[in-house]
């Protein structure tokens, strides 16, 4: 007879596994990836492979040298780390910035903190950061020759020579933008300039509606970015529309500020936490030297999980109950 | 559709035994009879090798308050008392019967006079339920005795009878709804007498529409018994579960359910109930759903106590080949087997037979802090965090985050993309607790 | 001159943080013991807790307020160093016996052959509450290195030969660290000689003769032929399992000799 195999209960598993999620946002990224390379053409598919190859070169030489441990490249989160990075990065950035960019993020946003599961920041956004304190010239000429959104009906075409994002050209302005200047559905299918992964709203959005469909992620992140990002957004008399549409605010609401690691556990600690993060965004945006506070808010934030961890729990099931009785 | 608020995960059902009839087991030639069948105090023996004795007769009293007497399930000759291993492999002391095979007797039958029930008062039925043997038939073997008997002041509303089996692979409880719902519903009026509940409710998955019709059919005639339906989520069937998803009411964390002024019992229970005050029958016997994918017959049987397990999984067609783990219960909450040399409790609901390929774990990663562990805890704690001061050896700590609320469902395990073993951490914790407690 | 004045500032920053600091730390500056910072000195900071406080701390505080040194002893340092600490507190030093761990079981698998396989954390306070452990023995040990986590000083490994624990007595200190945490009591402190090896039966199991034969092929099976053959009558034997009495062994070897299950070893510190 065969030997039985003894051990704890559960004896049943739900089959999921980090390498399906990490898979599955990579999944629902491809459809912003296709916008990108639509927009930008062929530089935008350079920038995210010399990115992702960075990134996973980094985390294998760095498990096989320095941890020595078995290579954990094939989860995917490097994957992940290198696309979102090259996301947050104008088409146009020399290749040797981008490779910067991905072993910072491996490196030090990721691997210094002992690898997957470690981190406080989301890794791509450190590595975002540190190429646009690095490099702010670099981090902010766009392309000249994509069609901006705000071109066709806007008279201020200023910047258009060295092509502007629509923020850049409302921090300048300082103008509170009106709807009537921008057309929101060149804007949601990628006609305007930025980096690569923020440009095609609606694709986002698939990639969006594609995780919650798989279930890997809730909703509490996304919408509670959205939701207080368009509050504040309106609150200070801006468009809401315009505010989640320009910039990287979709694509940080649902690639980067739902990121396991990074993201408190509880669902109660999640809406905080998105709440903030919107909310700081629109901070920036209005009030800041920076066009966009995005990835700014989101390393905020990322800050403050372990404390929102520590005081946002779960309610135990009867612990009213047993307050009352005692 | 009644369920729980808090957590929970949906497991596929793997009820591959559903609408199979229940089946007689031939009699084994030898029964093994573990001493310690419920939580409390093990039994004592009555009987000594040598002596004879009949189906039903008492073999072991209860070893103390909360305990419950043993029975023999046939006719036949006390062979020895020796210790037996209990299937995790523990050695245990038993009374080993040996089957008179020509005449193996079964459970007496005589029928108490209906106007002699009816006169019954609620002590005499509780002491006739404790002289029975009776104990939680849903897993726990909590004696019903204890259950029954309310704590001072205490005063019952609702008796609630779990029909949910929200763990995949198990039917007995099933089956025996669809067969005897008339005799359920009379042990539910016998156990609302004994507790002086004014109202019965009986809780039923929604996965089960043949027994949730059987049972509406027969308690349809009185109307302070209820059948609910109710959403098929695991852990419905978890006592303060289902009680929540029945009557709203909220079981206060380290209170028992009689806080809230419910009984919750087991539909084998009042099943067994039924039979101990009606026809005079002592629990020597239940249904156990003997089910895995590659058993050539699986089903839900009658099954003696002391039966060996490989005699049972012999019945359904023998151990196959690639088995790799068997597990005495569900695979949600059920304990892995470790030797076939054991033999049958009355806690034992279910035997599932799983192949090679599905009883290995997973290989574990790190924490991802996903937090599907902390979203899917009916108990609404915190399962990745509990298991980190396990890990750290934090008691203190891990009892001030509620670990001993934890009901050891499973569901973190079970949801943890990481597939890290958060449950066994928790259960070492508890038990480090419990110890500390003691002390 | 921009070059200036930025050393400047920054001095001037550095000396401001300087002054602050030294404030604060004459401040809250609590007084204690200087005789407690010299003895933890002599400790070995393992915190083990083997002298029955808290940590080593708390042994140095014991130390520098005792009016004598009866019942207080670091497992951790030899008697020089327990000299040394009476010396700083002014007392006289009173000698205690040195204790070592043995373990009290030897199968290897091919003594026992796994019946099932553990699937589950490494952990032998897990397994042993989980189920009867992968050999048929109930009683021996279970290979998970409860016991090595345990051991503060690193005494402890798992043999990789047989998967068994295994003692370095010259760094054991005898604190009981593994005693606590071995979950099936495998553990034992017995006293250290250096002059005679020690002998113990390397077996904890209960069972009668027959099942505890059919378990393993080193168990001891009570079968008191150690007693016989012991000139000080050292071994006892209870429920089918001997047990020697180090107070009265003397290390003749006679009973290992005679022992016919190999249960009982001997082994020189």
């Amino acid at each position: 007879m065969n030997k039985l195999t003894v051990s704890l209960s559960p004896h049943i598993h739900s089959g999921g596994s980090i390498d399906r999620c990490m898979w599955n946002v990579v999944i629902a990224m491809i459809p912003a990836l296709g916008v990108a390379i639509y927009t930008f053409g062929l530089p935008a598919l350079y920038v995210t492979l010399i990115s992702v190859a960075t990134c996973l070169l980094t985390e294998w030489a760095i498990t096989r040298y320095m941890l020595r441990r078995p290579s954990t490249i094939s989860n995917g989160s490097a994957l992940i780390t290198g696309m979102l990075l090259a996301f947050n990065l104008p088409s146009i950035l020399p290749w040797w910035m981008v490779v910067i960019g991905g072993v910072v993020a491996i490196g030090i946003g990721k691997m210094s903190f002992g690898g997957l599961g470690g981190n406080i920041w989301n890794p791509a956004l450190v590595g975002r950061v540190f190429l646009l304190l690095s490099f702010p010239a670099a981090m902010t000429t766009w392309p000249a020759d994509v069609p901006s959104a705000f071109d066709a009906t806007s008279k201020a075409t200023a910047n258009a020579s060295t092509g502007a994002t629509l923020l850049t050209h409302l921090n300048d302005t300082k103008a509170a933008p009106s709807l009537a200047d921008y057309d929101l559905l060149d804007m949601a299918i990628g006609h305007m300039n930025g980096s690569l992964g923020e440009v095609g709203g609606i694709a986002i959005l698939i990639g969006l509606v594609y995780l919650l469909a798989t279930k890997t992620i809730t909703w509490h992140i996304p919408v509670s970015v959205l939701g207080s990002a368009a509050l504040f957004s309106w609150a200070f008399g801006g468009n809401p529309l315009l505010d989640i549409f320009a910039g990287g605010l979709l694509l940080g609401a649902v690639f980067m500020a739902t990121d396991y690691v990074t993201s408190p556990m509880t669902h109660k600690g999640q809406l905080i936490f998105g709440f903030m993060i919107g909310f700081i965004t629109i901070i920036i945006r209005r009030f800041g030297a920076y066009p966009e506070g995005m990835s700014f808010a989101i390393l905020l934030m990322n800050s403050f999980v372990p404390l929102i961890n520590r005081y946002c729990h779960p309610s135990v099931f009867g612990a009213k109950e047993r307050r009352a009785m005692a | 559709m009644k369920t729980f608020r808090k957590g929970g995960v949906h497991p596929p059902e793997y009820k591959l035994t559903a609408g199979r009839p229940i089946l007689g087991m031939p009699v084994p030639a030898e029964l093994r009879i573990m001493l310690s069948q419920s939580i409390g105090a093990p039994s004592r023996p009555v009987v000594k090798a040598g002596d004879s004795v009949s189906a039903g007769q008492i073999i072991a009293e209860a070893g103390g308050f909360v305990g419950a007497p043993i029975h023999s399930p046939v006719n036949g000759t006390v062979r020895k008392l020796e210790p037996t291993r209990t299937p995790q492999g523990i050695w245990q002391d038993s009374i080993v019967i040996a089957t008179d095979m020509g005449n193996p007797g079964s459970a007496s039958d005589t029928r108490r006079p209906e106007d002699e029930i009816m006169g019954l008062t609620p002590k005499e039925i509780v002491s006739i339920v404790g002289e029975a043997g009776i104990v939680g038939l849903g897993g726990a073997a909590f004696p019903t005795r204890v259950k029954l008997t309310l704590p001072e002041g205490k005063t019952a509303s609702t008796v609630i009878i779990n029909g949910a089996e929200c763990e995949p692979c198990l039917t007995c409880d099933d089956a025996l709804m669809r067969a005897e719902a008339d005799k359920i519903v009379a042990g539910t009026l016998l156990i609302m007498k004994a507790t002086g509940a004014p109202e019965g409710i009986i809780g039923i998955e929604e996965n089960k529409p043949e027994a949730i019709a059987a049972m509406k059919e027969a308690a349809q005639e009185y109307a302070n018994i209820r059948v609910e339906k109710l959403k098929k989520k695991y852990p419905q069937g978890g006592e303060k579960q289902l009680i929540y998803a029945l009557t709203g009411k909220t079981v206060p964390a380290g209170g028992l359910p009689i806080e809230t002024g419910c009984i919750v019992d087991n539909v084998a229970t009042a099943y067994a109930i039924h039979d101990a005050v009606c026809n005079r029958q002592n629990l020597t016997e239940r249904v156990v759903t003997v089910t895995g994918p590659d058993l050539k017959n699986p089903g839900n049987f009658i099954v003696r106590n002391g039966t060996p397990l490989s005699e049972i999984i012999d019945y359904a067609g023998g151990l196959p080949e690639n088995t790799g783990k068997v597990i005495a219960g569900g695979p949600m909450m059920g304990r892995a087997i470790s030797t076939l040399e054991s033999s049958a409790t009355k806690g034992l609901s279910g035997i599932v037979v799983l192949p090679k390929a599905d009883s290995q774990r997973h290989k574990e990663g790190p924490c991802i802090r996903c937090g599907r562990c902390v979203a899917g805890c009916p108990m609404g704690l915190e399962p990745y965090l509990l298991m980190t001061l396990a890990d750290n050896a934090m008691w203190n700590d891990m009892a001030a985050h509620d670990a001993l609320s934890c009901l050891e469902c499973g569901c973190c395990s079970y949801i943890c993309p990481a597939s890290r073993p958060i449950l066994d951490l928790i259960k070492l914790g508890k038990q480090e607790l419990r110890k500390k407690k003691q002390k | 001159m921009e070059i200036t004045i930025s050393i400047i500032v920054l001095g001037a920053i550095g000396l401001i943080a300087a002054v602050l600091l030294y404030l604060a730390a004459k401040k809250f500056y609590v007084y204690e013991d200087p005789k407690i910072g010299e003895i933890e000195e002599i400790l070995p900071g393992a915190n083990c807790g083997g002298c029955g406080l808290s940590g080593c701390h708390a042994f140095a505080v014991e130390c520098a307020n005792a009016t004598t040194m009866e019942g207080l002893n670091c497992a951790g340092i030899d008697d020089a160093g327990m000299k040394k600490i009476a010396d700083i507190v002014g007392l006289t030093p009173v000698e205690t016996e040195k204790r070592v761990a043995i373990i009290k079981c030897s199968a290897s698998c091919e003594n026992r052959d796994p019946q099932n396989h553990y699937d589950g954390v490494r952990s032998c306070a897990i397994e042993a509450a989980l189920y009867q452990g992968e050999s048929d023995c109930i009683y021996g040990c279970l290979g998970c290195g409860d016991c090595v986590k345990a051991c503060p000083f690193g005494a402890m490994t798992i043999n990789t030969g047989d998967a068994l624990p295994k003692v370095d007595r010259e760094k054991c200190t005898g604190c009981g660290k593994c005693v606590e945490a071995c979950p099936r009591g495998l553990c034992e402190l017995v006293p250290a000689h250096h002059d005679r090896p020690i002998v113990w039966v390397a077996c904890a199991n209960k069972d009668r003769g027959p099942i505890a034969m059919k378990e393993c092929g080193v168990a001891c099976i009570g079968c008191t032929k150690c007693r016989k053959v012991c000139p000080v009558q050292a071994p006892e034997i209870v429920s089918f399992l001997a047990h020697i009495d180090q107070s009265k062994c003397t290390s003749c070897g006679e009973c290992v000799k005679a022992c016919p299950r190999h249960s009982i070893v001997s082994s020189s510190i």
